[in-house]
């Protein structure tokens, strides 16, 4: 399309637009199908954003962690972990490993035992904490490692449970997108119908314009412009009460756990300004390929 | 200007015409008569392609109608001013509007165009009706403006049908009047009438060629109308 018929398209023709008789009813409709789906659109990106971020966070942060644990009578209890100590610091890939002090196990105890357990008298595992450098280490490798030397030692880098974890958020953004894929074909299938009725309602109208010499072309920008511009401020005005809906929602906290996470995040506040848009162009896509049918099935 | 080649027409149900020619020279005047049903209507849209024939050739403007696709058509048909049967306006909008709508929709600006549009609608006698609806309209003025929506794009063709189907007699003399003065003016005219004392009364103001429909086939009229 050339840039002045496009400059045509959007700035409109005041003669052109009063060609085709206004709809109130099919104008309505569309309006009110771009806002709902626009408003729907807004919670599937969030809901989209918040899962994806959720996954990386999961991942990340549970990677970069490990626990050993050491499980030896007393009295090798010291000599095992110094043994296991100095085969993590020689493995590439750790950044650090710390033993925890019997006050840092004693809290890590604490729920359950009450804060005055002594730990002395119990046979209670050495923990170490690992924390992985970037990339990581060989798990398989010092685990085999720490079995050979390190007897009583189980290294645990959370794997068991973290990895449905990621799955799951992972699977919903997944869903979340294809959420927002069918919402747009939706758009497109609803317009379609709206486009096909408005032409074929001003059946009469399209005939009279084609006898006194109107192109194709001429007609469908009649159409097409008016539902493009409908879609535009149906999606708009949806687009800004899903964003306040989104607002409205209380901050991401570590209570609420996942579900206060649903919302946007700095620069992606801007994500949903492109909805309108792309609801216009889905407009301008559907009339334009109902037009184009619908003027050549005529005579 | 408009030249049929053996035309036939076959609406499905049998042939309504069948090796129809006939020639309209540049300024002629025709009347086009026959009885009701015999097919002058369909004649006249194979005349502006708005039917393409099931035989023989149609030019146009030294153009094969049958060849055309849907712009050249749409181009076509402005060269070609038509007077429908029934009018066909847009009830939405003003008399005046309609009148301009062949300007509107090849992006003619109005404003530049306004004083030609006055000036038509005074040659047509609907200056006072410029801002009526259509269907607000008798029957004589809604023929009257569709001749003036037919001219407003200077056609070298005018092709009415019917134009006086729906008027007394006075009417039919005035529109009549004005076909005469678009023929004067250079324009080539065809007209489809049944109505015979019309006819006679043209005669005496222009030289009109009669053609008839009978049988399927179209004849030159003799003399003796």
């Amino acid at each position: 399309m050339s840039e002045g018929r496009l400059r045509k398209l959007i700035m409109g023709d005041a003669q052109a637009d009063r060609v085709v008789p206004p709809s109130g009813f099919t104008a309505q409709l569309t309006l009110f199908v771009a806002g709902a789906m626009a408003f729907l659109a807004v919670f599937a990106l969030a809901l989209s954003l918040a899962s994806g971020r959720l996954a990386t966070r999961w991942a990340d942060e549970l990677a970069r962690a490990a626990t050993l644990r050491i499980n030896a009578p007393a009295e090798q209890r010291l000599a095992q972990t110094e043994a296991a100590l100095t085969i993590l610091q020689q493995t590439p890939g750790v950044a650090s490993a710390r033993a925890l002090s019997d006050t840092e196990q004693a809290a890590l105890l604490a729920p359950w035992f009450g804060s005055s357990l002594v730990l002395d008298g119990l046979p209670v595992p050495q923990l170490i904490e690992v924390i992985e450098d970037d990339p990581g280490y060989d798990g398989t490798g010092l685990r085999l490692r720490l079995q050979a030397e390190v007897p009583g030692a189980v290294l645990d880098d959370h794997t068991r449970w973290r990895a449905p974890l990621v799955d799951a958020a992972r699977a919903l953004r997944r869903l979340g997108t294809v959420a927002i894929l069918l919402i747009a074909g939706a758009t497109a299938a609803m317009i379609t119908l709206a486009a096909n009725a408005a032409l074929a309602a001003n059946a009469q109208v399209i005939e009279v314009l084609r006898l006194v010499g109107a192109l194709d072309s001429y007609i469908a920008h009649a159409f097409i412009r008016r539902f493009t511009l409908r879609a535009l401020g149906g999606a708009a005005a949806g687009m800004v009460l899903g964003m306040i809906g989104v607002w409205l929602m209380p901050a991401a906290s570590n209570e609420g756990g996942f579900l206060t996470g649903l919302g946007f995040q700095g620069w992606t506040w801007g994500l949903p300004l492109l909805i309108p848009p792309l609801g216009a162009l889905v407009a301008f896509v559907a009339t334009s390929r109902a037009a184009k049918k619908r003027l050549g099935d005529l005579a | 200007m408009i030249e049929l080649e053996n035309v036939g027409y076959n609406y499905g149900g049998g042939e309504l015409l069948s090796d129809v020619s006939v020639k309209l020279a540049p300024g002629s005047f025709h009347f086009l008569t026959g009885p009701s049903g015999a097919g002058k209507t369909t004649l006249l849209k194979l005349c502006y392609g708005a039917l393409t024939p099931t035989s023989g050739r149609v030019r146009a403007m030294n153009m094969d109608v049958r060849g055309l696709d849907r712009d050249q058509m749409a181009h076509l048909r402005r060269r070609v001013g038509v007077v429908h049967q029934d009018c066909r306006f847009l009830d939405h909008l003003s008399v005046i509007e309609n009148i301009a709508l062949p300007l509107t929709v090849a992006g003619k600006d109005l404003s530049q165009e306004d004083a030609n549009l006055r000036e038509l609608l005074t040659w047509v006698g609907l200056s006072q009706r410029a801002d009526a609806l259509p269907p607000e309209l008798s029957g004589g003025e809604r023929q009257r403006a569709a001749l003036a929506r037919s001219v407003i794009l200077s056609p070298d063709v005018i092709i009415a049908d019917e134009p006086t189907g729906n008027v007394d007699w006075d009417m039919s003399q005035r529109l009549l009047q004005l076909l005469v003065e678009l023929n004067r003016m250079g324009k080539t005219i065809l007209v489809a009438t049944h109505d015979m004392s019309l006819i006679r009364a043209a005669k005496k103001q222009v030289q009109a060629r009669v053609l008839r429909i009978s049988a399927r086939q179209l004849h030159q009229a003799g003399a003796d109308l």
